[in-house]
């Protein structure tokens, strides 16, 4: 991938980014953690890999995208924002009262594809998704974002047989391996062991990646594409908070507040970047 | 000809050929089944109509949550397996991702009720109507008989939103006709009578209709009143339904709690008649060799039922 096009790639996933920060607001709590972690891997499937467009919202043919780690929803809000599929100006009014921009995703905010927050649940809607799109010969692809701790949730390793029984190569699932869930560490909290062996076991091919490199995320995203035969599991090595100095590899920032200081530190530390 | 018609008796075998149907008719409609199609008669669509049926493995949690990914692109799917299984195991799965985003998924419930006789209390559901029915957007259909069945699965299909509907695995007697009015939310008046009402659904109808003979006897005139809506139910409708008489007795094979007598008390709160609920008193079930002889263990016999009118009354 040329230089230029990682930039641009790189400044979208600043946005979304300023966006999560603008989305979580001051003084009110939100995930902030797992939203910077996913924050380049949404912005480089919206910006880069995915055939959509707010325009074309009802458009049988686009590429779904399925935040399952529901919670991380804030990166998918300024990804939309910047997209235009709503006003940036939402984003402030994130979880008020009556607001499109729930904690969790719901369908009608224009751009959701569905709604998740019960951990586990995405991957099997995809799946549904995938069969669809096979039974309609349409050429759509599916991708589903997974957090590392929800891959503790049974249902995952149910859609994962069902996608490996249906070889399913038009689904794709991201995993955001942050390392951290709610509680602390994921190794120590709930080892799972090796996820790429997980689902190779199942019958998946599966790819790992640096999820903080665009160039990276997008050739694996290419490649991921282009298998047949079988569905396909990008394991993305992510930092939690990534972006935001004081909430890098920490679960604290799983699900808390940004004092109006915290916040300003927040917007300086991603410009930077 | 003996045999046509005991198949005609049998809501299972009625279900899958008015899913036949269908899914021959709109070819969006697909059946998943964890399993257990030649139970839940899916079969139908897996033998007949392979590219719209999707196995999905002894898996129910993501078999609904498939169903509801289906749904969002455009299909009407319908999912099955025993009722225990359908409403219990994937609640999470029917509240989250079918009910709040109103999506267009039927969750079919076979063998429900005590009508999974020989297997037992992890095989039986008398918790399925209330776990459905306190789901928002969620209509829940119980059909009397075959010919019910039939219409329930049309009108199903003619809902854009998530529909349960309940069946039972053995032969039931029919009691309505293609003529007969079918109307969601709506009770039907099975046979008139002005001293009592009992309100039915599923195999409790007969039930109430041979309690209805053996009163006439008696010189108490009875009314059986039909419920295949359990939710939601036109209020207006049922007290209509239920004008005029003076006692009532609900009978229902499902907990006592939630299910069809809690449904037709929260319509009667404001002008309330002396009510028996008759039903499964809040336990489990458990294996016998046959139908009739489980029922009657669980007190849900047309003798009970009369027994509860004349008390009322
Ligand atoms: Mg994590």
């Amino acid at each position: 991938m040329d230089k230029d096009r990682q930039d641009f790639l790189r400044e979208k996933a600043r946005k979304v980014r300023l966006g999560i920060i603008d989305a979580l607001g001051i003084g009110n709590r939100g995930h902030l953690g797992g939203s910077m972690s996913c924050a380049d891997i949404v912005a480089v499937l919206y910006f880069y890999k995915m055939r959509h467009s707010p325009e074309k919202r009802g458009d049988p043919d686009r590429d779904r995208f399925i935040m399952s780690k529901g919670h991380s929803v804030l990166a998918q809000y300024a990804a939309l924002a910047e997209a235009g599929y709503f006003g940036k100006e939402l984003l402030a009014a994130t979880k008020s009262l009556g607001s499109l921009l729930q904690g969790h995703p719901e369908r009608h905010t224009p751009g959701i594809e569905a709604n998740t927050g019960s951990l586990g649940q995405g991957l099997s809607v995809g799946v549904g998704m995938a069969l669809a799109g096979r039974m309609d010969k349409r050429d759509y692809r599916v991708y589903v974002l997974v957090g590392d701790g929800e891959l503790a949730e049974g249902q995952i390793w149910e859609a994962a047989m069902a996608a490996g029984h249906y070889a399913l190569s038009n689904l794709t699932v991201i995993v955001d391996m942050n390392g951290v869930q709610a509680m602390g560490r994921t190794r120590d909290r709930y080892a799972i062991g090796s996820i790429p062996g997980r689902f190779a076991a199942f019958g998946w091919k599966t790819f790992e990646i640096d999820g903080h490199d665009v160039a990276d995320i997008a050739e694996t995203l290419d490649k991921a594409a282009d298998v047949r035969g079988c569905p396909t599991a990008i394991v993305a090595r992510t930092v939690k908070g990534k972006g935001v100095y004081f909430a890098e590899n920490t679960h604290t920032y799983h699900n808390n507040l940004l004092t109006a200081e915290d916040r300003e530190k927040a917007i300086a530390s991603v410009t930077a970047m | 000809m003996e045999k046509m018609k005991e198949q005609e008796k049998n809501p299972r075998v009625a279900y899958g050929l008015a899913l036949l149907a269908l899914a021959r008719a709109d070819r969006n409609v697909v059946a998943l089944d964890a399993d257990l199609c030649g139970s839940t008669q899916s079969v139908q669509i897996e033998k007949n109509l392979p590219g719209q049926y999707f196995e999905m493995g002894i898996g129910e949690a993501n078999m609904v949550s498939a169903a509801a990914g289906l749904a969002l692109c455009g299909k009407t799917p319908f999912v099955h397996t025993f009722a225990v299984f359908a409403t219990g195991r994937p609640f999470d799965q029917i509240r989250q991702g079918v009910c709040l985003p109103n999506l267009n998924v039927k969750i079919v419930g076979s063998s429900a009720g005590l009508s999974d006789f020989g297997d037992g209390a992890t095989h039986q559901s008398f918790e399925d109507m209330a776990l459905m029915s306190v789901l928002p957007n969620m209509t829940v259909l119980a059909p009397v008989d075959a010919v019910e069945v039939a219409k329930a699965v049309q009108a199903a299909a003619r809902i854009e939103g998530p529909v349960y509907i309940r069946l039972n695995r053995n032969d039931l007697p029919v009691l309505t006709d293609d003529s007969t009015p079918f109307e969601i939310g709506k009770p039907l008046v099975l046979a008139e009578g002005s001293d009592a009402a009992i309100c039915v659904n599923g195999v409790t109808a007969g039930m109430g209709l041979a309690a209805r003979e053996t009163l006439s006897g008696q010189g108490i005139g009875v009314r059986v009143v039909n419920f295949s809506t359990i939710k939601p139910l036109d209020g207006e409708a049922v007290r209509a339904a239920l004008s005029g008489v003076r006692a009532l007795v609900t009978a229902e094979e499902h907990s006592v709690i939630g299910g069809l007598g809690a449904a037709v008390a929260e319509c009667l709160s404001k002008t309330p008649l002396p009510t028996a609920r008759i039903g499964i008193a809040d336990r489990y079930g458990q294996s016998a060799h046959n139908y009739e002889e489980l029922l009657e263990h669980y007190g849900l016999t047309a003798g009970a039922i009369a027994e509860a009118v004349k008390e009322l009354l």
